[in-house]
């Protein structure tokens, strides 16, 4: 079981999801259509790092975050 | 940590450059450059809003702060959560650094990544609401993974 959260402004309750990897994670979230544009512009870290990669092994436990569009300052 | 201050609402900016100041200014720097963020009215916003996610905010400032060591340097930064109003700060970051050449390069790459990597989200605020500001605001690089 990972957890998916999702950060700033998606504005969405975090989920528990039986996955192995991010590919299933992208079928699973695109099928909720408040997401779409969320899931085009989001970055997406494991364990608060940075991926690039949507065949990276997820493990139990792991947490998985969303990042939209940033601007600090 | 001195080096990476939050606060919830505006900065102190006094106390908290005065207090960069008193710390470094015996370390043997040649050169302290200190960017100090206002928030702006315009748009008819009566201020800006901000979340941070600490944990990926923390490992992208201590790999700043690596970068800048090897050149013999250092980064500082504060920044605010929640409710800054307009004509007070969100935002500051410094450069100490041996001379002003490598500090001035270096605050540019830092306040630029910044604005590009850190994961802070801000919105305007409007009537006593938050808007998310996704006009100004820019992709992470690798985004649109899961998409």
């Amino acid at each position: 079981m990972v957890t998916v959260e999702f950060l700033g402004p998606i504005g969405k309750e975090p989920l528990k999801l039986d996955i192995s990897n991010l590919n299933q994670l992208s079928d699973i979230l695109k099928q909720d259509e408040s997401l779409t544009s969320w899931l085009q512009n989001s970055a997406v870290a494991i364990n608060d790092m940075l991926v690039q990669d949507k065949n990276i092994e997820l493990k139990d436990g792991d947490k998985i975050s969303l990042l939209p569009p940033v601007c600090g300052g | 940590m001195t080096e990476l201050q939050l606060f919830d609402g505006s900065l102190p900016v006094e106390d908290i450059t005065n207090g960069w100041y008193k710390e470094f200014k015996n370390s043997n720097y040649g050169a302290i450059i200190t960017f100090v963020g206002v928030v702006r009215d315009e748009n008819e916003i009566d201020g800006l809003s901000f979340d941070i996610y600490e944990p990926i905010l923390n490992s992208w400032f201590d790999a700043w702060q690596e970068k800048a060591k090897a050149k013999g340097a250092i980064v500082l930064m504060a920044h605010s959560k929640g409710d800054v109003l307009n004509h007070t700060s969100s935002y500051i970051s410094a450069v100490c650094s041996p001379q002003r050449r490598v500090g001035l390069e270096l605050i540019d790459e830092f306040v630029e990544d910044f604005k590009a990597s850190a994961p802070i989200w801000k919105y305007d605020i409007i009537d006593g609401k938050r808007e998310y500001a996704l006009k100004r605001s820019t992709a992470i690089n690798g985004a649109g993974l899961l998409s």
